[in-house]
């Protein structure tokens, strides 16, 4: 019998959230590891590690087949990690939550069946200069495959949608739907999902929201955000690789044709024709990664115990100490200055490249990413080639922080 | 700590080369152009040269936004690809690829000897491509010679 766990770690006591990680004291060029990567994918608790590898120890099997013990057990296991995923988003039931392998797989699930299903040729579908390059592609590849036109609205120089070029392309008239971050992975800019919800129902258009970044710093709901679509992946959110999810809307999903064909997603099959199953399942052809979903259920379980609240308030600790320090290093320019921001922060230096940046920092054991962050289009739209970027998760500490900035200062002069 | 485990990598050659290149302008008499690029970082190179009547490069020179690693490595090629014809150059680009990759030389390649400094980059393999992305784009350069006149 599975009784829910009540959020009770309280106060936010990161040294021992540390010890949930395993890898953090782990040293790199025998230096201490301070990992400021999470944005590109979050280290793993212990929880998620065991909650797997117990799996494979104790309780393993295919799902949704078998009529033993072992199936129905690991069957029972992996839909649990459905219920949990609607708890996470809240979802108004557990049917619309699809497992994909991550946002990229769950964004071109929609761009394929329903854009290739639903929508048709002449219809737009509106993104913003904000985009990963997963919510650029798969619409792009939609567009040349399908006939939808592509439209996008702008960002301000500040880092944030310019909610008039967004009005301005939904009077075309044609949009029917709105692909759109809720956290930008390069700039930390929260967008207004709720009020971008308005705008675009008001104008006929659907919503999807890639959640990829935000929901692993906010609590979602996706009811409340006025969303018709909202994705995400488990590696971001303390959760194995592997995995990913799709929420959509149940009257969009039964709409909505196949992705992929192959067992599991059918009522019936004959060599003359065969049926689909309903939603999830129509969605979710062949056997899935049952050991990442686990995992996945376990991270989320651990996100709960901290709680978001505990973790939104960390965080902005964090990014506001982070940003202080920052500004005293001369050179060093912050690239975004949107009013509702995250713990993603880039920067560039004057006289120091990202590369060369990431290189030194390496080397004091400090993991930035450096580059364009798969978002090409916001990097040149910024006038810029690259940046270094620092993210920060639950078991950043405000040390790690100082330490970055410390050892920036010391980038700089060394380029000097 | 004063970096000292990275000074393999940006020895003060490079740091100078990085900072003030000598063959970082365009040049508007040349005979080929090529660019090379890194997605990764979106660093871009365009390489330009120049050739004497005996097929020997005559100048060379070089465009480009990236890293201290690809600036010297760029600055440093364009200097020692003068006098030397397309055969050699194309000889010596298959041997800094592998001066970049494993740190040794494959062959006697006295041309190369201030490219040296660059043997550093093999112990830091995401690095690797700075080094040699200026070289890709001379190739480029050269195949493109015959293509483009004069501007």
């Amino acid at each position: 019998m599975n009784f829910h766990i009540t959020p009770s770690r309280a106060p936010f006591d990161v040294a021992k959230i540390r010890q949930d990680f395993p890898i953090l004291g782990q040293k790199v060029h025998g230096k201490k590891l301070v990992f400021l990567d999470s944005a590109a994918s979050a280290q793993k608790p212990r929880a998620v590690i065991d909650a797997m590898s117990q799996a494979m120890e104790t309780q393993y099997a295919n799902v949704h087949r078998g009529l033993h013990w072992m199936s129905e057990r690991t069957s029972e296991a992996y839909e649990t990690v459905r219920d949990k995923v609607a708890a996470l988003l809240n979802a108004p039931s557990r049917d619309d939550i699809v497992f994909t392998k991550n946002t990229t797989e769950a964004i071109n699930l929609v761009a394929h069946s329903y854009g290739r299903g639903v929508m048709k040729a002449g219809q737009a579908v509106l993104i913003s200069e904000m985009e990963h390059h997963a919510n650029i592609v798969p619409w792009q590849m939609l567009r040349d495959a399908h006939g939808v036109i592509m439209r996008v609205a702008r960002m301000t120089d500040a880092g944030e949608l310019d909610l008039e070029s967004f009005a301005a392309e939904l009077a075309h008239g044609d949009v029917a739907l709105v692909a759109i971050t809720h956290m930008s992975n390069v700039l930390g800019t929260y967008n207004p999902i709720e009020r971008i919800a308005r705008m675009a129902h008001a104008a006929g258009a659907l919503v999807l929201v890639d959640g990829s970044q935000a929901v692993v710093h906010r609590q979602v709901d996706v009811q409340a955000l006025g969303a018709d679509f909202y994705v995400f992946t488990g590696h971001k959110l303390y959760g194995p690789t592997g995995i990913g999810v799709l929420w959509a809307r149940h009257d969009l999903l039964e709409a909505m044709p196949p992705f992929m064909g192959g067992g599991d997603m059918i009522a019936s099959v004959s060599f003359a024709r065969s049926t689909w199953a309903d939603a999830p399942q129509k969605f979710e052809a062949g056997t899935p990664a049952i050991l990442e979903t686990i995992g996945l259920g376990a991270a989320i379980d651990y996100v709960n115990t901290i709680g978001f609240e505990a973790i939104a308030a960390h965080e902005a600790a964090l990014t506001d100490h982070a940003m202080a320090r920052l500004a005293e290093i001369g050179g060093l320019k912050v690239i975004g200055r949107g009013q509702d921001r995250g713990g993603v922060i880039s920067f560039t230096m004057e006289g120091a490249h990202a590369h060369d940046i990431a290189t030194l920092l390496d080397r004091n054991g400090i993991a930035v990413r450096a580059g364009q962050h798969c978002a090409e289009p916001l990097i040149r739209r910024l006038g810029l080639t690259s940046t270094a970027r620092a993210s920060f998760g639950v078991y950043t500490t405000h040390d790690e922080v100082d330490f970055l900035a410390d050892t920036l200062l010391r980038v700089r002069s060394f380029f000097q | 700590m004063n970096f000292d485990d990275v000074r393999d990598l940006y020895q003060e050659v490079i740091l100078d080369r990085g900072r003030n290149p000598r063959h970082m302008h365009r040049m508007e008499v040349f005979d080929g152009k090529g660019a090379g690029d890194n997605p990764m970082c979106g660093d871009q190179v365009e390489v330009r040269v120049l050739f004497a009547a005996d097929g020997a490069v005559a100048d060379a020179a070089f465009e480009a936004r990236g890293c201290a690693i690809s600036l010297a490595s760029a600055d440093l090629m364009a200097e020692a690809v003068r006098g030397l014809d397309s055969a050699r150059i194309r000889a010596l680009a298959t041997s800094f690829n592998m001066l970049a990759r494993t740190g040794k030389l494959p062959e006697e390649a006295p041309e190369l000897r201030t490219l040296q400094v660059l043997a550093g980059v093999s112990e830091y393999p995401s690095r690797v491509k700075c080094a040699t992305l200026p070289w890709s784009a001379l190739i480029a350069a050269l195949d493109a010679r015959r293509e483009v006149t004069h501007d």
